[in-house]
């Protein structure tokens, strides 16, 4: 444990040289939301499995780490290095960020439609931060989690999207998170806000890449601020190196008759833990929590859920498919929260999952806390293998054993990626799924 | 085209075949009949590579070719086609998916080129004419949902669209109402061809009112105790299994 507490106090000096200098430290009211988050912080610190809510997971690996803040002056990626990742065909704006910091001139502002902002956080706090005091830190809880409380702590750059009311996006934004090699290892906290006014519509992608194999850590917060009607569609790409260590958290405050679409895919990261938090704060809300996940090798991916119905006749859909090779492990945790009067809310909860290897393991827990009375909540869940009667079939009608697995997998895996409903998105989606599916051993292990 | 001898094959402890010897010339409609747990679908699988299934003795040629040697895919690759008697149901995988990917997995086995969905489809098209069946079935997921008899009419797609050199029906009449019955025997008698074999396993007669066989084979506990032609198929019909094995044990008892 004492590696533990050094390393907890090598935090609160690495947050006194960061205070100073960091972006929008004028500001008071950042500031004051900075320190009380490392104070929490240093209450708190990194959860252990004796916490309901960690159970599965051990963040040993992460407290014992001694992370340094990924500071400027690493070599930039060029474009044609980051072209490997894809997404070229996406048309619409693009911020890319490397080891957490805005990196303009791999960045593409156009076309912005009239009103609406999009750019770095840390160039917002600097430079209007009015929209910013409102929002920031107002809807993750620091109090609670720790991780949340280290990115708070740190917070200073990231995205920062204002949707003004009424307006629709129709190309995606996308968000490309790319670490790039330092020396010791290094520590990002992207911080993201994003604010959908009245009627608006907008889908943002958040996509996490390595350019090493190098250990680091990915500690995101995303804030999504959904007004009334608006309609709002988030994606999470977590494919980061086999020795990144990735803590998301995704709160997204819903007001009334909003529809939100969460959609998840992990492949990628060491140990990955994906944490979605939405409340439906208003009347006649609408949230879809989609995911994919598919681990191999020693990973551990986790997602931990946590859907809180606050007001009344509101909708949410939880659907988390999982497939894991090898050694790893996958967890779904998936909390359904019904409020005093959050009457007529009607919430669903399915994770499937299929273990392809003797070792691979999962833990699935569905967790309802239910104060009002007129609700309906379902949950389910299901671990099997691949259904080796259905591989007999396939190869009888001549398709080789490797083919007919893959043919499989990718219809499980398509259950999840169908759910997205952004064309060149889930194409891309679907090509990396089927990446890992060719190239992994769902191939190897075939003659 | 087919020579089965000797063949013995065991599941788990239970020894399920034990002995069965039969020839199949192409061009021939066989029938394999008996009653319950004779191992009329067991040997139906084993011939399609079923791998849970142990041959502890026997071999089975098939056009010159040690059939027992080879993969499932490779025998359907060969022209082999099973036609289940459960058909497994496989969500998210597209009925017309499977088809084009069986159908040019066997063509590029024969080194001929692939064809794309433009090409394909009209000829799938035309053999969901032949089995009055709607197009919408192309659309859905492998026999997920499918009725019986919808899925027994599958079959009989892959069947018609694949164009295997040697058909194994197993139990394909089974719970499949009159109508459904001709529907399907008729998309098998359109394939009866002289370069054909095609074997019908089935615990019925009435199915052999509409395929016509060549020879009809009795199988009682693993082994073949009868074989004649289409008559034997009525015998059964009327003096019914037990008539058939206690006239073979009498006939074994006291050679005439």
């Amino acid at each position: 444990m004492s590696a533990v507490t050094h390393a907890q106090d090598s935090y609160l000096e690495s947050f006194a040289r960061f205070e100073e200098g960091a972006g929008g430290s004028g500001q008071e009211w950042l500031r004051s939301i900075r320190r009380s988050a490392m104070a929490r912080f240093s209450e708190l610190g990194f959860p252990t499995t004796h916490e309901e809510d960690w159970r599965f997971t051990n963040v040993a690996p992460i407290a014992e780490t001694s992370f340094r803040l990924a500071e400027d002056g690493h070599v930039s990626p060029t474009v044609r290095e980051l072209e490997r990742f894809g997404f070229s065909d996406l048309a619409g704006i693009r911020l890319v960020f490397v080891n957490g910091r805005y990196e303009p001139g791999l960045s593409r502002l156009q076309p912005l439609p009239e009103g609406v902002k999009v750019g770095s956080l840390v160039h917002e706090l600097t430079t209007d931060p009015g929209t910013l005091e409102q929002h920031l830190g107002r809807y993750a809880d620091y109090q609670h989690d720790a991780f949340c409380a280290l990115n708070t702590a740190f917070m200073q750059d990231g995205a920062f999207v204002h949707i003004p009311r009424g307006t629709v996006l129709s190309e995606p934004i996308y968000l490309l998170y790319v670490s790039a090699p330092t020396a010791d290892p290094a520590i990002t906290h992207p911080r993201n806000l994003i604010v959908a006014g009245e009627d608006s519509q907008a889908t943002i992608v958040e996509d996490y890449v390595s350019l090493s194999g190098d250990v680091h850590f990915s500690n995101v917060v995303t804030e999504v601020v959904v007004g009334e009607n608006s309609v709002v569609r988030h994606y999470r790409i977590e494919r980061e190196s086999a020795q990144a260590f990735h803590v998301s958290t995704l709160r997204v405050q819903q007001g009334r008759s909003s529809d939100v679409a969460s959609h998840s895919l992990l492949l990628g990261g060491a140990l990955v833990r994906n944490n979605v938090h939405p409340v439906l704060a208003g009347d006649g809300g609408d949230c879809l929590i989609n995911g994919l996940f598919m681990g191999t090798g020693e990973q551990h991916l986790d997602n931990y859920m946590k859907v809180e119905h606050a007001g009344p006749h509101c909708n949410s859909r939880q659907f988390y498919n999982g497939i894991l090779d090898g050694r790893s492990r996958g967890v779904f945790h998936g909390r359904i929260i019904v409020h005093k009067d959050a009457q007529k809310t009607n919430a669903k909860q399915t994770n499937r999952n299929l273990l392809l290897s003797d070792e691979a393991q999962i833990d699935t827990k569905p967790q309802l806390e239910i104060h009002a009375d007129d609700v309906k909540c379902t949950h389910g869940a299901t671990i099997g293998q691949i259904d080796e009667d259905a591989i007999f079939y396939l190869r009888s009608r001549g398709i080789a054993e490797a083919s007919a697995r893959i043919m499989l997998l990718s219809a499980f895996a398509r259950e999840s990626l169908g759910r997205m409903k952004n064309e060149s998105i889930r194409k891309h989606l679907e090509g990396l799924v089927g990446q890992w599916l060719t190239s992994g051993k769902p191939l190897e292990e075939t003659r | 085209m087919l020579a089965i001898r000797n063949l013995h094959v065991k599941v788990g402890d239970r020894e399920i075949l034990k002995g069965v010897d039969l020839e199949v010339n192409a061009g021939e409609v066989c029938a394999i009949m008996g009653p319950n747990g004779s191992g009329k679908s067991t040997l139906a699988h084993v011939l399609a590579g079923r791998e849970t299934y142990e041959v502890t003795a026997g071999d089975v040629i098939y056009e010159g070719k040690n059939l027992l040697g080879l993969y499932p895919e490779a025998r359907a690759c060969e022209g082999v086609f099973l036609a289940f008697q459960y058909p497994v149901e496989i969500p998210g995988v597209g009925n017309a998916y499977l088809l084009k990917a069986a159908f040019n997995a066997i063509r590029k086995h024969r080194g001929l080129e692939e064809l794309d969905a433009m090409d394909f489809l009209p000829l799938v098209k035309e053999k969901l004419k032949l089995l009055d069946m709607d197009e919408e079935f192309l659309s859905r997921a492998v026999n997920e949902g499918f009725s019986g008899g919808e899925k027994k009419r599958n079959e009989i797609l892959q069947l018609a669209v694949l164009e295997p050199r040697l058909a194994i029906l197993d139990e394909t009449d089974s719970g499949l109402d009159i109508d459904a019955l001709k529907i399907v025997a008729s998309g098998v008698n359109a394939l009866r061809s002289p370069e054909r074999a095609i074997i019908v396993v089935t615990h019925y007669q009435r199915l052999l009112n509409y395929i016509v066989p060549d020879s009809v084979h009795v199988l009682v506990d693993g082994r073949i105790v009868r074989s004649g032609g289409r008559e034997l198929a009525l015998e059964l019909e009327d003096k019914g299994y037990s008539g058939v094995e206690a006239e073979t044990q009498l006939a074994v008892a006291t050679p005439s």
